[in-house]
């Protein structure tokens, strides 16, 4: 309940600075729109319908290249842990490009499938995929050994050693995967949105784009507020309660990243 | 020593077994024509300094390392990988912490397919109970204590009915006191269900406690150095006079065979 109000204390306080800052009148309303603006523009926004629209327009982009990301990266994850030649091939291969920053495959993704949703889905495929793979690695190579030699004395092997066995003592490794995944799904996306523009949907990082074209500031702040509440939303529903419950049960220490 | 004139009639024989572990700058010869029979029902106590092999040859009769020379037997037949006739207890954190103690001790009953499930779970529950744990079967495993552990550590070898169960210096981590308890207990334990025992341990009065015999090893080459039969009846105290003078006539031949190397 303390933290509760410590943390509302501190949101109140950032608004009324911004409030003062707005009133002050050494900014021009035009880049500094107060919050007042700022809120009526969301409440207009949500009444006709373009923030909603926006939101599952984004979503949906969200959800396919995050599947597709996570689908491919949590085996080829295991893969890349399960041998050396492919830590030094496929691995060496995805820490290279994981640290390429998403928007620098769009000029690619645009020569390769022009102004489309396919360009969309590739940027954000590709901005997930590596760190997926990377940090699933990561955490199977911690696996204590001694579990899988354990498995074996009791006649466990093979595909019931890997179900029964690698998977589960890998699953705090692999929320942490895909949760890295969600975050860069989420950057690559609006990376994407932001500089592919097609007429098939108008998502959250359009809306940003018009923004910016129109000097709409008022628009352009209210987006990323939009996108900032839909990041926390995330990871407080889909992913927190998650590393909880393996924290609580597993009795480790997963970095929380 | 203790070579016995019809193998069949061993539980284990291990037969001229010998181990190298290669690394990038050397090779070491982790254990050296190593004979050894144990018979049904006994439990032999390895034990010896660090590197002498000990563990190494756990995992050979296990079945978990391939021996680069020689074989081990089981019931006469040679052993080529991990079976369910031989059960290890590994040292602390071997427990699956995904499953309840419960499940963990399930874990290789579910790998015995003539067991009906029913029955399954009743052995779980008995085992348990056994060690003592019966109140902490749905407990997880890192709210139990390392003596807990251990305890459910003991269960699943136990509950799946193995021939033969190899010890790994699964007290190596306790403090004395949980030690001491576990000795009283474990010995109850096998009066109840009599096994062929591998213990391995580095303490020469726990090995003096458990053994019917401590096979003393010596490193680089791990070799079997002198083999000790302990003739006192169970259940043994771990604090008795006679249990230290054995221990102390032990330890004195493992530091007679240091001093010599010495000079």
């Amino acid at each position: 309940m303390k933290r509760a109000l410590v943390a509302t204390l501190f949101f109140l306080a950032l608004l009324a600075l911004w409030e003062l800052a707005a009133r002050s009148g050494r900014w021009s309303p035009v880049l500094l729109p107060s919050p007042r603006h700022v809120a009526e523009y969301l409440t207009a926004a949500l009444q006709d319908g373009t923030l909603i629209e926006a939101i599952w327009v984004t979503m949906r982009r969200l959800l396919a290249g995050y599947v597709i990301g996570v689908v491919l990266g949590l085996p080829l994850g295991l893969a890349v842990s399960s041998s050396q030649m492919m830590k030094d091939t496929l691995g060496a291969l995805a820490l290279g490009l994981q640290t390429l920053p998403s928007v620098c495959w769009v000029p690619l993704a645009l020569l390769w499938f022009g102004q489309s949703e396919g360009a969309m889905l590739f940027v954000v495929v590709m901005g997930t995929v590596w760190s997926v793979i990377i940090a699933t690695d990561h955490g199977a190579r911690n696996i204590p050994p001694i579990y899988a030699r354990a498995a074996r004395t009791m006649g466990s092997e093979g595909l019931h050693q890997w179900t029964r066995v690698i998977l589960p003592a890998s699953l705090p490794f692999l929320v942490s995967g895909m949760k890295q995944g969600w975050a860069f799904a989420w950057r690559s996306l609006m990376a994407a949105e932001i500089f592919v523009t097609i007429l098939t949907g108008f998502g959250l990082g359009h809306l940003l784009h018009y923004g910016r074209e129109l000097n709409a500031m008022d628009q352009v702040i209210g987006t990323m507020v939009v996108i900032v509440l839909i990041g926390l939303a995330a990871d407080r529903i889909l992913f927190s309660p998650w590393e909880r419950f393996l924290h609580r049960r597993w009795g480790t220490n997963v970095n929380v990243t | 020593m203790n070579e016995v004139a019809n193998p069949a009639a061993c539980k284990l024989v291990i037969d001229g077994v010998s181990k190298w572990f290669h690394t990038d700058r050397a090779s070491v010869h982790a254990l050296d024509s190593i004979d050894l029979s144990v018979g049904e029902g006994e439990v032999v106590c390895l034990v010896g300094p660090s590197g002498c092999g000990k563990s190494t040859l756990l995992d050979i009769i296990a079945g978990l390392t391939r021996p680069d020379a020689g074989r081990v037997l089981a019931d006469g037949q040679p052993v080529q990988r991990p079976g369910r006739e031989r059960l290890v207890m590994f040292q602390e954190s071997a427990l699956f912490p995904w499953l309840d103690a419960f499940g963990n001790v399930m874990f290789g009953l579910k790998l015995r397919p003539e067991f009906a499930n029913r029955d399954r779970r009743e052995i779980a529950y008995r085992f348990l109970d056994l060690v003592g744990l019966e109140k902490f079967a749905h407990a997880p495993i890192h709210e139990l204590s390392g003596g807990m552990k251990q305890r459910v550590a003991l269960a699943r070898a136990l509950a799946p009915d193995p021939q033969v169960l190899l010890m790994d210096e699964p007290f190596g981590a306790l403090d004395a006191m949980t030690r001491d308890q576990l000795y009283e207990d474990i010995q109850q334990i096998w009066k109840k269900s009599r096994k062929t025992v591998v213990f391995v341990t580095h303490n020469v009065r726990e090995a003096v406690c458990l053994g019917d015999r401590v096979i003393l090893m010596s490193p680089s080459p791990g070799r079997i150095l002198r083999a000790f039969d302990i003739p006192l009846s169970r259940p043994r105290d771990m604090n008795s006079v006679e249990l230290a003078t054995h221990a102390a006539r032990i330890a004195a031949a493992l530091r007679g065979r240091a001093g010599a190397e010495a000079e």
